[in-house]
C-alpha cells in the first residue's frame, strides 16, 4: 500500500519536474547566490564611480581633485601592509580596543546585573551614571590624559567610557525585561536568591546585554580613533591624522578602509560570541 | 499521610484602607492526600489567588493556608507549580530545565541527569531531552513543565489553568497524561480551570466558586469510577454532573455582570430595531 502510494508519489514528482529542470535548478542557485552577488555589484560600483570621480579630478563644489583613486590606494596598501610600522599601528588599535571593550564589559555588565535585581542600589549607583552618559567619550580626553599616567592608558580609558554606557544600560533593560513567570517557576522549584542570579536573571537578560555590547563595541572604535587622533602615538587613527599632516592622501584612505574593516570585524566577533553563548536562540526568529 | 492542603477562612485584599477590593472573601477548602480536587468559577473569581496563596506567592489578608499542619510561608520544591503561561527556561534544555529543581536540591550532576532522563522516559518525552523549549510544541512545552514540577518530589502539585491555550485535542490528551502521572504519583492535586469537562473528568471532588469576591459556593463530589476514558464524558452521570456545575457557574457569571437582564429592556431594544430590519 505505501509501496504502491510512494511509487505514485515518484512518478507525478517525476513528470513535474523534468520540464521546468534546468531554470528552477538555476532559479535556486540564484536565490542562494543573489544577496552576496548584489553586495558584490554594490561594493564594485561603489569603487567604479570613485575610480570615475577621482582619475578625472572631478570638482562639482565637492572636491575629488586631490582624493587619491583606488589604484593608488590599492598600491599603497600592497607596500604598507610589508611596513612593520603600519602593522604595528593596526595591532595597537586592536589592543587598545580588546582592553577598554574587555573593561567596560567586566565592569558595566555585573553592575547592570546588581543595579538591576536591587532597587537601593539602583537609587544609589544611577543617578551618578545618568549624568556621565550624555558626556560623549571625546569630552573625556582631555581629564583622561589629566587622570592617567601614561597616554596609552588615557587612550584605553576613552574607548572603556566609549563602550561602557551602552552595555550598562542594555543590561539594565535587559533586567527589567526579565519575564516574572521565569522567577515565580524558579522559586517553586526551590531556587534561592542567588541561583535565581546565575540561572534565570543571567541567561534571561543575556540577549540584551550583548545588543548593549555590539552597540559598544561600535561607540568603542569611534572613540578610540577620535582619542588616537587627538592624543595618539601609534594606532590607525594616528596613522591616518599623520598621513593628513603629511601630504600622504593615499594613507588618508588605506587607514579610513582598515578602521572600517576592523569594526566590521569586530561586530562579527560579538556576534559570534552571542551565538556561542546563546545557543537556545538559534534558529528562532530574528538572528 | 502528606500533602493534605487545608484553606481556613481565607481572604484577599489587593489595595490598602478604603481603596482595598476583596479578590477573595471567606473561602474555606481542603484537598485530602493523594486527592485530586478542581476549583472552578467565572473568570475574575480569584481562583488564581487561590492558588497563588497555596503555592507561597502571596499571602492571606485573613486566614490560613497549611500543608501538613504548616502554615506555607512562601514558595518551596514541596509545593510544585504548573503555570499557565509556558514558564519553561528557554535557555535549558528539556532536561536541564527538568533537572533544575534537583539541582537546587544540591543533587550532583550525574544523579540528576539520571534522575530527569528517567522521569522525561516515562513521561515519553526522552528523545526530546536536548531540544530547547523553543523547539516543542505547546502541549509538549506544559508536559515537560508537569514534569519539571514533579521532579523535586513535591507533596502537592498545583496547576493554574495548565491547559489553556491548548487544543482542544491536545488538550484531552494531556489530561489523560496528568491523570496517568497522578495516578502513578498519587500526589495531591490542586487543579485551577474554568473548564466545567475537564473539571469533571479529572476530579474526585470539584469546589465551584462564586463570582467576586470569591468563596465557595458549592462543593460537588464526582463518584466516576477511575480509570476514566474519554467516553466517560458521553455517560448520563457525566451529563448531570455536567447541567449542576454549569447551571451553578451561570448563576455567578450573571452575578458577576450585573444581574439578570430585564425583559422589558429588550422589548423596547427590539422595537427600535424593528423598522430599520424592514
Amino acid at each position: 500500500m505505501s509501496g504502491v502510494e510512494a511509487a505514485g508519489g515518484l512518478r507525478s514528482a517525476r513528470t513535474r519536474v523534468t520540464a521546468p529542470r534546468l531554470p528552477a535548478l538555476l532559479g535556486r542557485a540564484a536565490r542562494g547566490l543573489w544577496p552576496g552577488l548584489l553586495g558584490l555589484l554594490s561594493i564594485g560600483a561603489f569603487v567604479g564611480l570613485w575610480h570615475v570621480a577621482t582619475a578625472n579630478r572631478l570638482d562639482l563644489y565637492i572636491r575629488f581633485t586631490n582624493v587619491p583613486t583606488p589604484e593608488a590606494v590599492a598600491a599603497r596598501a600592497a607596500l604598507a601592509f610589508h611596513d612593520p610600522e603600519f602593522i604595528q599601528n593596526l595591532w595597537v588599535s586592536c589592543r587598545r580596543i580588546m582592553a577598554g571593550f574587555a573593561g567596560a564589559a567586566l565592569v558595566a555588565v555585573p553592575m547592570g546585573l546588581l543595579t538591576g535585581r536591587f532597587l537601593l542600589l539602583r537609587r544609589i549607583v544611577m543617578p551618578v551614571m545618568e549624568v556621565l552618559r550624555p558626556i560623549p567619550a571625546i569630552a573625556w580626553v582631555p581629564m583622561a590624559i589629566m587622570l592617567w599616567p601614561t597616554n596609552e592608558e588615557s587612550i584605553v580609558f576613552i574607548t572603556f567610557i566609549g563602550s561602557f554606557f551602552p552595555i550598562l544600560l542594555n543590561t539594565l533593560a535587559g533586567m527589567a525585561a526579565v519575564d516574572p513567570v521565569y522567577v515565580r517557576a524558579a522559586r517553586s522549584l526551590g531556587a534561592r536568591e542567588r541561583n535565581l542570579f546565575f540561572e534565570v536573571y543571567l541567561p534571561a537578560a543575556l540577549p540584551q546585554i550583548f545588543t548593549g555590547m555590539a552597540v559598544g563595541m561600535g561607540v568603542a572604535w569611534v572613540s578610540l580613533i577620535a582619542a588616537e587622533m587627538i592624543a595618539g602615538q601609534y594606532g590607525i587613527g594616528y596613522f591616518t591624522w599623520e598621513a593628513y599632516s603629511l601630504v600622504q592622501y593615499s594613507d588618508i584612505v588605506l587607514g579610513m578602509i582598515c578602521i572600517g574593516v576592523l569594526g566590521l570585524l569586530s561586530s562579527l566577533l560579538v556576534r559570534l560570541a552571542a551565538r556561542a553563548a546563546m545557543p537556545w536562540s538559534r534558529g528562532r526568529g530574528g538572528r | 499521610m502528606s500533602g493534605h492542603i487545608e484553606i481556613r477562612n481565607f481572604a484577599l485584599h489587593y489595595g490598602q484602607g478604603a481603596a482595598a477590593v476583596a479578590a477573595v472573601s471567606d473561602l474555606s477548602l481542603h484537598v485530602t492526600s493523594g486527592e485530586f480536587v478542581s476549583l472552578i468559577g467565572p473568570s475574575g473569581c480569584g481562583k488564581s489567588t487561590v492558588l497563588n496563596a497555596v503555592a507561597g506567592f502571596m499571602q492571606p489578608s485573613y486566614g490560613q493556608v497549611t500543608v501538613d499542619g504548616q502554615k506555607v510561608r512562601g514558595p518551596s520544591a514541596e509545593l510544585g507549580m504548573v503555570f499557565q503561561q509556558y514558564s519553561l527556561f528557554p535557555w535549558k534544555t528539556v532536561r536541564q530545565n527538568v533537572e533544575f529543581g534537583l539541582k537546587m536540591q544540591g543533587m550532583a550532576a550525574a544523579a540528576r541527569r539520571q534522575a530527569a532522563r528517567a522521569l522525561l522516559d516515562v513521561a515519553g518525552l526522552l528523545k526530546f531531552e536536548n531540544h530547547y523549549p523553543d523547539q516543542l510544541s505547546g502541549g509538549m512545552k506544559q508536559r515537560v513543565g508537569i514534569v519539571r514540577a514533579l521532579a523535586p518530589g513535591p507533596k502537592v502539585l498545583l496547576l493554574d489553568e495548565p491547559f489553556g491555550a491548548l487544543d482542544a485535542q491536545t488538550r484531552s490528551i494531556m489530561q489523560q497524561v496528568l491523570t496517568n502521572m497522578w495516578q502513578r504519583r498519587r500526589i495531591s492535586v490542586l487543579f485551577v480551570t474554568h473548564d466545567i469537562d475537564e473539571a469533571i473528568f479529572l476530579s474526585d471532588r470539584v469546589y465551584v466558586m462564586t463570582a467576586r469576591p470569591g468563596s465557595i459556593k458549592a462543593e460537588i463530589a464526582i463518584p466516576l469510577e477511575r480509570p476514566r476514558t474519554a467516553e466517560v464524558a458521553l455517560s448520563a452521570e457525566f451529563g448531570r454532573l455536567r447541567r449542576r456545575v454549569s447551571g451553578l457557574i451561570r448563576e455567578e457569571s450573571i452575578r458577576a455582570m450585573g444581574g439578570e437582564v430585564s425583559a422589558a429592556a429588550l422589548d423596547g431594544v427590539s422595537q427600535h430595531l424593528q423598522p430599520a430590519e424592514v
